[in-house]
Order: structure tokens, then sequence, then C-alpha cells
């Protein structure tokens, strides 16, 4: 947190004249809107969670509180199984397009060879594919290997998001790191394996782990392939699975509320935590193309 | 274990500036090299070759694995999606397996037929025009809203740790649960909008029943998804301007307004750029909040490209595969002239990128 507290100091160390207590008054009105308006939907489903199924749709805040939707939830839903199916399909995509992808980003990161720009290019450019153009070929594919509907079909689609987006951000990361670490290394007689292996894959922990993060919340809230690709209510992953209890039919807002607490609040907790470090990744990356 | 991993984070992630210029003159050393390279490179034979593979094996052998991925799973598709595009495929033609049985695909090559069908019919334009829309209207709410917050957030005052925790909850929320929650708020007859409303005297909203709230009530959503991301972008970009600059221009009697529009939007020059296309991208492409939220409608009149391509492929019956390939091969040529012009215009303007 060193960053945090430098940041923080040369703000307050920065002259900015007093403020007026009518400037005061707005900041605080303004920020307090924007919060109100930034916590209440989430608030509210959480509060929505909590009541029993008749008063879902009341404006009480809470009234006879009761765990009954999770209750209903875990037991006769499928809830249990769409989790598992999330976890599996973003925990195998994330290691695997990290996996792959680590050796690329250190080599764009750290060498000039041929082919570096196309790649650098290739790596851009997948990364703003819209899935549109690749959700049939693939849908096709996994058809022809019968795939549908298999978690293995939907780990190999995600990797076509992961891998070039691991990449590119695994890039940025290595780019911090001095490239007088991989002189010493060499000079030590390591050849670029195992530099990298042995000096800068340690280093590059860190990074790696908040890009592991990115890949896996990209995959656990992806919409399009899972409902696409996946049918029948246990072979659903979360994103799919929420949409069941709210269709055109039925409305169970009390088993959607419920469920979207469980998914969010793991989720939620970990993102405070990393977040000042996510945004570092992402624009590192971006911008240090 | 948490602890420990986000301080090495810190670590690794801070320095954000130094690490900024250095990684910026490596790059441009980079390109510059790589020109020479080139140029030297032209004329050489077997022999060149040959000691490039030398000298660069180990580049290339550690890219190989992505490259292999992305030729398999990225380029192989793409090149049959652009195939499909030029025949008549649907549901009904494609090779498929009922049972133990194996059907052939009966689909033939039709040319450019789909595209004249695709570009001749109103609905193109249409979709395309909302889509452009929708766009502008997200991105430049987000941004404007992103900025006015990360000014606030930026200023030293009680509570501020709490303003921001807050503030970027909705991003630490997965998209599609938000939009869920959203659709609930949004609720005609039992929506708590409509019931503050109701206490208030005001006619319940048809939110997401009505063509033209249908599409106030998406791009709502969407800026309210999308603030967080550009809030903490734009803070950090803030916070690496050095502060003497403010120091001098307040001696030299520079007004608020003015030091905001000399120093702090200069100095947000380049994580603007960066933000603007990353959001103008993702929200051309943004498919959970239209498809989850109004399905596209009522009627169609919230259907970007994006999910007027699934719908070809996956809502409409019978799947048009070919129709809907058409559909993703135009929205991803648009997006990339988007790229080249917005490349063009930040390359006019001195920008490196």
């Amino acid at each position: 947190m060193s960053t945090a507290k430098t940041a923080r100091t040369a703000t307050a160390a920065r002259p900015r004249g007093s403020r007026s207590p009518l400037a005061s008054v707005s900041l605080h009105g303004t920020l307090v809107v924007a919060a109100v308006i930034a916590v209440f939907p989430v608030l509210w489903i959480v509060l929505t969670s909590l009541k029993p199924a008749k008063h879902a749709v009341t404006t009480d805040f809470v009234k006879e509180p009761t765990l009954s939707n999770y209750t209903y939830l875990l037991e006769q839903s499928h809830f249990l199984s769409w989790f598992a199916n999330s976890v599996l399909v973003a925990g195998i995509t994330t290691v695997l397009g990290v996996f792959i992808a680590a050796t690329t980003g250190y080599a764009v990161s750290r060498f000039k060879f041929p082919g570096m720009k196309p790649l650098m290019w290739t790596l851009l450019i997948t990364q703003m594919f819209p899935m549109a153009i690749l959700i049939v070929p693939l849908y096709n594919l996994m058809g022809d290997l019968g795939l549908l509907n298999q978690p293995l079909g939907l780990i190999i689609t995600y990797l076509t998001i992961a891998v070039p987006f691991c990449a590119w951000m695994m890039k940025g990361f290595f780019d911090t790191i001095p490239v007088e670490i991989d002189e010493s290394g060499r000079v030590d007689g390591l050849n670029p394996f195992g530099t990298f292996w042995r000096l800068i894959l340690p280093l590059a922990k860190p990074g790696l782990a908040v890009t592991g993060f990115y890949a896996f919340i990209t995959a656990w809230g992806e919409v399009a392939y899972a409902s696409a690709f996946m049918v029948g209510e246990e072979n659903l992953t979360l994103a799919g699975g929420l949409q069941t209890f709210v269709t055109q039919y039925t409305s169970n807002w009390g088993a959607m509320s419920a469920a979207s607490v469980l998914i969010a609040i793991p989720a939620a907790i970990f993102f405070v935590f990393a977040q000042r470090h996510l945004v570092a990744g992402m624009t590192a990356g971006a911008t240090k193309g | 274990m948490a602890a420990h991993t986000s301080q090495s984070v810190a670590k690794a992630a801070g320095d954000d500036v130094e690490n900024d210029v250095a990684a910026r003159g490596r790059s441009r050393r980079t390109d510059s090299d790589s020109g020479n390279r080139g140029g030297a490179r032209g004329g050489k034979g077997a022999s060149g070759l040959r000691r490039a593979v030398g000298t660069h094996w180990y580049a290339w052998a550690m890219v190989a694995p992505v490259v292999l991925v992305l030729g398999v799973i990225i380029g192989w598709p793409l090149v049959r999606g652009v195939y499909l595009s030029l025949t008549d495929a649907t549901e009904r033609n494609v090779s498929r397996t009922i049972g133990a049985r194996h059907i052939e695909a009966t689909y033939e090559f039709v040319g450019l037929d789909n595209y004249v069908a695709v570009l001749g019919d109103p609905v193109f334009l249409q979709r395309l025009v909302w889509t452009v829309v929708w766009t502008v209207a997200c991105v430049s709410i987000t941004f404007t809203l992103g900025l006015v917050l990360a000014n606030m957030l930026n200023r030293d005052f009680r509570g501020r740790a709490a303003y921001r925790m807050a503030l970027i909850l909705p991003w630490a929320v997965p998209g599609f649960v938000s939009v869920f929650a959203w659709r609930f708020l949004f609720n005609r007859d039992n929506g708590i909008l409509n019931k503050i409303l109701d206490g208030g005297g005001i006619a319940a909203i048809p939110w997401l029943d009505d063509p033209t709230w249908a599409k106030f009530s998406v791009v709502a959503v969407n800026v309210w998804l999308g603030v967080p991301f550009m809030m903490v972008a734009l803070l950090g970009g803030l916070q690496s301007i050095p502060g003497e600059l403010y120091e001098a221009a307040e001696m030299d009697g520079a007004s608020a307004w003015q030091r905001f529009r000399h120093i702090t939007l200069p100095g947000l020059r380049t994580v603007s750029m960066t933000v603007i296309l990353l959001s103008t991208i993702w929200t051309f492409n943004m498919f959970p909040v239209i498809f989850l939220l109004t399905r596209g409608g009522p009627g169609d009149s919230t259907e970007i490209l994006v999910t007027q391509a699934f719908r070809e492929a996956f809502v409409s019956s019978p799947r048009d595969f070919a129709g809907s390939a058409t559909w993703g091969v135009l929205i991803l040529a648009l997006l990339m002239i988007f790229a080249l012009v917005y490349r063009r215009s930040l390359r006019k303007q001195g920008e490196v990128w």
C-alpha cells in the first residue's frame, strides 16, 4: 500500500487554498448522491434476498427477515451445479490462459524479433473482436466435436478471449521489471528461458495474479457464449442460470436476489482490495503498447 | 494471504510514472530498430534466414504457444466465419449429428448475396444508427461523470476513502448480476423506482416497455456499470500530475477553471485516450446489458449490432448462421475502421500509439 500513501501525501502537500463552506457542501452533496446511486441497487438486492417471497416486491426495507430464499436456492434449485460449472470453467480458463500467455508477454516485452509487430497488433485487434464474428463458427465447431454443453467447449471458447488479453497485460507487468535483472542473469550464464523462469517469473508473480484475476472475472461474467453453448438446467453456468429465475413467464425475484448476493459478495470483497492494481495493470498494458 | 498478495502487487504496480517513462523509451527504441532491420534484411537469402533463426529462435519459441492457440481457435474460426457469411448456411443445412446418424452439410456458396441483403435492408441502418447513438451517449456520459467524480475524489477531505469504496462498488459486482438487479428495480408494476415515483405522485414509467424509455434505461445501466472504471483510471492519471504545476499556476493567479483547463486536461491526455478507446470498443460490443435487460426489445428498439448478430443465430428460427456471420463481419469491419481513424487522429496530434 506504499503507493497509496505517497499519492495521498502528495495531494495533501499540494496547497489548494481553503474551501468555502458552500464548496464543501456541494462537494459532499454531490458525492453523497453519487454514492447512493452506486450503492442502492446492490443494497436493495441484498435486502430483497432476506425478505420472504410474498414481500419480495414490496418497498419495505426488511420485514420478517428470513433465509428462506437461500435455503430454496441451495436445496431446490441447480444453483450449486451452476456455481460449480462457473468455477470450473473460469478457473481452468484462467490457469491455461496465464500459462500459455506468460512466455509471450515476456518475449514481446524483452526481445526485438521479426514478427513482433504483427503479433502485437494481432493481440490488440483480437481483444476488440466482437464475439459476433466467432460465435457461429465456434458453435458449429463445438457441435461437430460434440463439445456443446460441455465445460470443455466453453473453456476452449473462453481461451479466445483470455489468451490475447493475458499476453497483452503481462507484457505491461514485465515492462515494469528492470532489464538489468535480465542482464545480470545473462552474465551469470543463464539462457533466456532460465532468466525468465528463475529470475523474472518470481518477480512477476503479483502481475500474474492480477492478470489471472482479470481473466477469471471475465470468464465468470461472460454471457453470450454461455447462453448459446450451454443448455439444459444442470449444465448452465451462473450467467445462464440466473436467467432462468426471471424469464418471460416466471419471475422468482427472491431466488434471483439470493443468487445475486452469493455470486457478488466474494467477488466484490476481493475486488475492492485489488482494484487499484487492476487499473494500473490494465492501463499499463494499454498505454505502453 | 490476501493482504500479502495485495502488498506485493502494490510494489510491482507502484512507481507508475517512472515505469511509464522507461517503458515508453524502450518501445520507441524497438520501433526504430525494427525499421532499420527491415531495411537491412532485404536482399539477404537463406543465410540471413539461418542467422535470424539462430538469433531469434528463443523469442519465437516463447511466442509459439500463443501463436498456435490464436491460429487454431481464433484464426481458423475467423476464416470460417468469413466463409460462412458467403454461404446460405442455416441450422437446417449445416452438418449435424442426430443420434448416431451424421448428416453432411448441404449449404452452398452464394457469394455476396448476404451482404447485399443485409446492407440493402433498412434494418441495418436502423441498428447502426442506434448502436452509434448508444456508444456515443454511454461513453460521453460515463467519461464526463468519471472525470467529475475523479476530480472530487482527488481532493483531500474527510470521508474520501468511504466515498471511494461506495463509488467503486458497481464495478465489483459481476455485470450480469447488476443487470438483473436493475431489471428488478425497473420492473413496471413492482419495481422500487416506480414505487418511489408513486410516492411522489408521479405516474409509473414503463422503463423497459416503451421504446424511448427502454433506450434511456439501457444507457443508464451501462453508465452505472462503466463510471467506476473510468473514475479509478482517471484518478490514477490525476495523481500522476505533479503538484508543483498547480502551485506555479496558483502563484501566477490562474483560476480554478484555468488550472483545470491547462493543467488537468493535458495531464490526463494519455489516460483519457486509452480509456475512451477501450470503453468505446467495449460499449459498441456490449452484449450483456442489452441482452439481459431488454432482449433487444420492446420489439427491436434497443437491439444493437452485436445482439442482432446473436439473435440471427441463436434466437430467431430457423437459426440463420450465414446471416449472423455476415453481421459479425460487418461489425468487425466497422471496428477496424474506427480503430484506424482513431489512431490516425492521434498521430496527427503527435501522440505515439
